[in-house]
This record gives C-alpha cells, structure tokens and sequence, in this order.
C-alpha cells in the first residue's frame, strides 16, 4: 500500500459507500450535541416519523445558554430556557445520555467530550458546532456540521461528504517562555489567513507539537476552522494515550490494549506528500494579539496596529479601514498601549485546567487594574471548576478581582448574559473577533490565557515575555 | 426542500471579504427552536440601527440608510453577490435559513467557507464559486446598472448576464441531483441502510471500543 497521511487513514476506516462523483457516505462514531443547533434536527426527526440510528454513538450537553452565576433559580430568559428544556425533552424521549445544567459533568460540549474519554483516537466526530475540529487534537476526524446534517448523522449514523485535500502545518523547534498553543494558532492564521485551509483537513506535526500538551493541542486544533480547515488534527504519542487511559468512556481492560496498539498506527506514514505543507519556526513565534474583526488581522504583541494605507489590495485595504473604525483604533499604535475594558478567559479555545493554571500564575498576588472594569473566568466544565479549586486557582483569581464562574460558552459568543456593551473592548481567550461576536458593538481582541490575565493586572496589553511570573 | 432549476433573479452587492455567519444572523437569534422567521433579522446589526431583539416586529425599527439591502434598488433581490471567504465562522444553519427567507436563492462570491456552503445546498440555495475577475465585473455591472438582473441556470451550470455574458460555474453531481430534484438527502443515504449495518458488523470486529 501507497503511503498515507493521517487524514487519508481516518477517511478510509469510515468509508461506508461512494458515488461515483466522489460523494462519500462516511460513518460517524461520536456524535456530540447542544441546544442551539439540534431543536430543528429532532423536530426534522420527528415529523419524518424516523429514530436515531445509533442511540449510543450521542452525548448531549446544554452549553451556549447557560447562565455562568447563580443557578439555582434555572435560566431567567424565557427564550434561552425554553432551548435548553427542548433539549432536555429531546434527549429524554430518545433516550440520549445527557448532561444537565446542574451535573457537574456539565460544561463546554468540546471540553467534556475528550474529559470523559467520549472522544477516542481513530474516531470521526461530528458536532452542529464548528469548532468540532477541537476534537482532531486525539487524531479523530473531527469537524463541524449544520442541523440539517445533524438530523441527517441522527437519523443514519452517517454524513455525505467528500474528501478535502491534506495539509501539513509543521512546527518544529521550541516555543519561548510565555508562548502558547493559541499563539501558534494565530501565528497560522496569521500566516495563511483565515480561507488559507479551505478545502483542506490540517495536520499539525513537528516538535513543537509534540511538546504540546493534549490541553494546547486542543486550543490548536480548535482554531482550525478560523483558518479555513474544517478539520485539525495531531497524530497519536503517549501524550495522546496518556490522557485518554482511566476516562469515563474510554476501553478498559483487554479492549484499552487493543485499542491502543490500533491508536499507534494513527500517524501520517513516513514519506507521505501532503497536499500542501506550511512551515513554522517555533522559536520565531511570538505572544500575538489580534487588532481587527477577522482573526487574521493579528500582530505580534511588539508590533502596533497595521496602517491600511500600506496595503495595495482594494477589498483587503477598505476591509481594513472597516476593522479600524470598529475597533476604534488608529494605525500604528503600539499593541501595548491599547488599554481594556473587560477581559474573558474562557471558551471551547482556552478554559481547560492548563489554561486556567497558566491565568492564575500571572494574577497571583496581584489585582485587576483601575480601569478594566470586569473579569470573567469561566471554566470549561464543572470537572475543570472542581479541579482548579483543589489547586486554589479561584482563590487567586478572586483575590486579583476576577470573577470565578460556572461552566459554558460565556462572553465567546455572548447567548447568554455575559456580553460586552457597545464599544467597550476586551482581552479575550476565545476563537472569534468578528464585529459583535462578544455583544453588540463590542471589540474584541484575541489571545492566551497569560496575555489576557496580564492584561487585566496591567489595564492594557503587556508583552508577557517581560513579566518575571512567566 | 424546494427545488432550484433556473433563477432569473435581481442582483443586490455586499461588497466586503470574510462576511460570518455572526454577521448574517446575530447569535440572539439562535435562540429560536424554529427554522422559519430568521429573514427580517438577517444582517441585523448592519441593517437596523438599533439593538434587535428576537420576537421583536422589526417593520417599524430603524434602518440603517447606508447598508446595501435598504436601497430602494435592491428592494426583492434573489441573487447576493458577495466576496471571498462569504459564510465563514459558525455553522450555524440559521445562516442560510435567513438567506431563504430573506429571499435570496443563490449567492455568487470567489470563494466560500466549507460548513456555509454545505448548508446552503441543504436548503435550496445555490452557492456559486466564480473567479475574482467574473466577480468584479459583475459588481462593477450590478453598481452601474439600475434593476441589474442574472441569470442562472443549474442544469447548465451557467450564470449569464443581461448582455449576454455567460459564466460557467462547477458543482457536484450528487449536490446538483439533490437540488434540482428538491431531494431529501437523509430519504436517499436510508437506501443504503444495509451497506451502513454491514459496515457496522466489520466495524465491530476491528474495533469493538467505538461501540461501547
């Protein structure tokens, strides 16, 4: 057999026919789901008078709408309410395991999936989410899907899809003090560009990956899509394997062997030409910070906000001008003289332990600054809370002035309660800048957990590299 | 699913690159358990200029008089011409629903992100890739013409001009089966149901832990 790349294997295990265009029928093994893009998939199920296929193969969780305080009193909203108990209601008449608002289970649907070993090495997992491709980090094929697929994965256990090209991102050397996964993720899309990996599935190898933690692979993968690539993906190592032994859902016993010398054949095979190959040097990455509404338009923390007159492309160019005015910046200042209003760290990107760790180590002893007026902590799901209170970490971030909340999708994309008012600008771990993602008229500049809790004891960006903490 | 076979349709521009699917439909929005009603709240925060609300009637809110779909001219378009990367960010499949019930049938850019453009096939709505230089041309054509009209025909795969300039465009035999068919896609995978539990069984033997 031919060499392959990590991607061709994934495809070909889960090929269940073929057209002759090519249209594949591929078989989904995990099939995640939350309440805002599932109602109208069940309501499709329903009315056809059809069932799930494979009950087993779901796992549900109610994320985007939950409210991040006081949830005793359930969710004030009656719109967002009435979501979550359709999904409640959905699950219970089909008989999909759930977990519910108050189960300490609850949390992000793509932080819990790999916290109870729902996501396996070998998989393909689907989700009416786009930043499913979080899930590619254990070498699954991972990838966001709309509800009408949703119903269509409820309903057959399988998708319609053809296959995309391969591209490797590799990154070799090592990542100086104070840079993360997420930087490396705005380095990429920096690089490419937000349509850069259209039509692709990424793999991310080199030593620099390999380094990483399954935590900042994650944040890696995750970001995939914000370069265009439905898919990203890290091969297995025992990094991988490590992480998964002893989790909820994950095999035991006789089988976990068995599994896992399946797992070590999950790498792109030595030799294999990838579609396209993007190189990085670790070493060259630097804390980055995006300044627009695109999370291409991203500098390095050194750097100032790029001057539009300097481009030569037209659209690029009044896209540019467009940003400035939204963002309510001037070309060429400093990055570290941009001061914030609020700071969010959380999100399917960063609110797993590693990132909450990496917060807590700059706001120690330290407190939030005059001017920035709130900042959330929002963890990824109600094992990660637990898991930073046996560490102290909430005991850090209350003494900074932060605030220490429950688990979900937050001020990412602001369904809930959290949001920013118009105009106010914020420090945010999350994956998206685009105009309003956060609230209306918000402004939102992307980056780690270290940068954005350095700017919250600063009051404006700082250059964490600097900081003796790191 | 309606059908698409033919479109002659009024022509409306969104000149600017990355448009998102945040864009095209807010997330408050999101919130509804419905497929329908997303068409007065598409491009909410660029259309109106206030603060939109679901379950609000938005006949009497404020339009923004610069944004592109509250020109008299455009009033009834069917046809978006847009730029590179149309639809990128969320998946949300409220995105198109609000196109559709907007009005708009197809959408004409040099390139879109993949989750958008899969979703528009599930709906009806034609997404067509041209290349930059077709794309400029059409904008240039759409600003200086007045009740500037298009053309296009799936099952020739052509976009035409009323001058008669005809552009070609690809799409996928399987995807142009489905739409000019209006076919459920989930009817026609159920066909292979016994191929989906054949593979099932292999799978079973091969790997048993991903059916615990």
């Amino acid at each position: 057999m031919s060499a392959q790349t990590l991607y061709d294997k994934l495809w070909q295990s889960h090929v269940v026919h073929t057209e002759q265009d090519g249209t594949t029928l591929l078989y989904i093994d995990r099939h995640l789901l939350h309440e805002v893009t599932s109602p109208q998939a069940f309501e499709g199920l329903r009315l056809a008078g059809r069932k799930p296929w494979r009950v087993s193969a779901n796992l549900a969780v109610a994320d985007h709408n939950v409210p991040t305080t006081d949830r005793s009193h359930g969710i004030a909203d009656p719109i967002s309410r009435l979501q979550v108990e359709t999904l409640d209601d959905n699950c219970a008449s089909f008989g999909i395991t759930e977990f519910r608002m108050n189960d300490v289970r609850q949390g992000i649907v793509h932080v819990i999936g790999p916290e109870q070993g729902a996501t396996l090495p070998g998989m393909t997992v689907v989700c009416g989410d786009s930043h499913t491709s979080t899930h590619g980090a254990f070498a699954a094929l991972a990838h966001g899907i709309g509800t009408s697929e949703v119903e269509h994965v409820l309903a057959t256990q399988c998708l319609l899809q053809k296959k995309s090209r391969a591209m490797l991102v590799k990154v070799e050397g090592r990542l100086s003090k104070g840079v993360t996964a997420k930087d490396i993720a705005l380095a990429v899309i920096g690089k490419i560009g937000t349509a850069g990996g259209t039509g692709y599935a990424i793999e991310f190898g080199g030593s620099a990956i390999r380094a990483l933690s399954m935590e900042g692979r994650m944040t890696l993968c995750n970001m995939a899509i914000e370069a265009g690539a439905r898919a990203g993906m890290v091969a297995v190592d025992d990094t991988t394997i490590d992480y998964i032994k002893g989790r909820p859902f994950a095999p035991k016993g006789e089988l976990w062997d068995k599994a896992v010398a399946n797992w070590r054949t999950l790498v792109s095979d030595e030799g294999v030409q990838f579609d396209a190959v993007v190189e990085l040097d670790a070493a060259a990455i630097k804390p980055s910070v995006t300044w627009g509404t695109s999370p291409e338009m991203v500098v390095t923390v050194d750097d100032k906000v790029p001057d539009p007159a300097q481009e030569s492309d037209p659209v690029k160019r009044s896209g540019m001008e467009r940003a400035l005015i939204y963002m309510g910046l001037q070309a060429n200042t400093p990055i570290t003289q941009i001061a914030v209003d609020k700071v969010f760290i959380g999100s399917c990107t960063n609110s797993r332990i590693e990132d909450l760790r990496g917060a807590a180590k700059i706001a120690k002893g330290k407190h939030k600054a005059a001017n920035v007026k709130q900042v959330l902590v929002v963890p990824g799901s109600g094992l990660v809370k637990q898991q930073a209170e046996a560490e102290g970490l909430d005991k850090i971030f209350i003494e900074a002035g932060f605030e220490w909340r429950d688990p979900g999708c937050s001020m990412c994309l602001a369904m809930n309660a959290d949001r920013l008012e118009p105009g106010e600008r914020c420090a945010s771990t999350s994956n998206r800048n685009f105009e309003g993602r956060q609230g209306a008229g918000g402004r939102t500049h992307l980056v780690s957990p270290e940068m954005a809790a350095a700017a919250a004891i600063a009051g404006h960006f700082v250059d964490v590299r600097e900081l003796s903490e790191v | 699913m309606e059908k698409f076979t033919r479109l002659e349709g009024l022509v409306a521009p969104l000149d600017r690159a990355n448009v998102d699917t945040d864009a095209i439909i807010p997330k408050q929005f999101l919130k509804s358990i419905k497929r329908s009603g997303f068409g007065p709240n598409l491009f909410d925060e660029w259309r109106y200029l206030d603060h939109g609300e679901p379950g609000q009637d938005c006949s009497n809110r404020p339009r923004n008089p610069d944004f592109v779909l509250n020109q008299p001219r455009y009033q009834g378009a069917q046809i978006l011409l847009a730029r590179e990367n149309f639809g990128c960010g969320s998946s949300r499949e409220h995105a198109p629903w609000a196109l559709l019930d907007y009005g708009f049938r197809a959408v004409i850019a040099p390139s879109f992100a993949d989750i958008f453009f899969n979703n528009c096939f599930k709906n009806g709505i034609l997404p067509i890739v041209l290349d930059a230089d077709a794309v400029d041309l059409l904008f240039r054509e759409t600003a200086a013409q007045e009740a500037y009209r298009l053309t296009v025909d799936l099952e020739a795969e052509t976009v035409a001009t009323p001058a008669g300039e005809v552009f070609s465009f690809g799409v996928d035999a399987f995807r142009k089966y489905c739409l000019l068919n209006g076919l459920d896609d989930i009817g026609l995978t159920l066909q292979n149901a016994d191929k989906i539990r054949a593979y099932e069984e292999r799978r079973k033997a091969e790997a048993p832990w991903l059916f615990m």
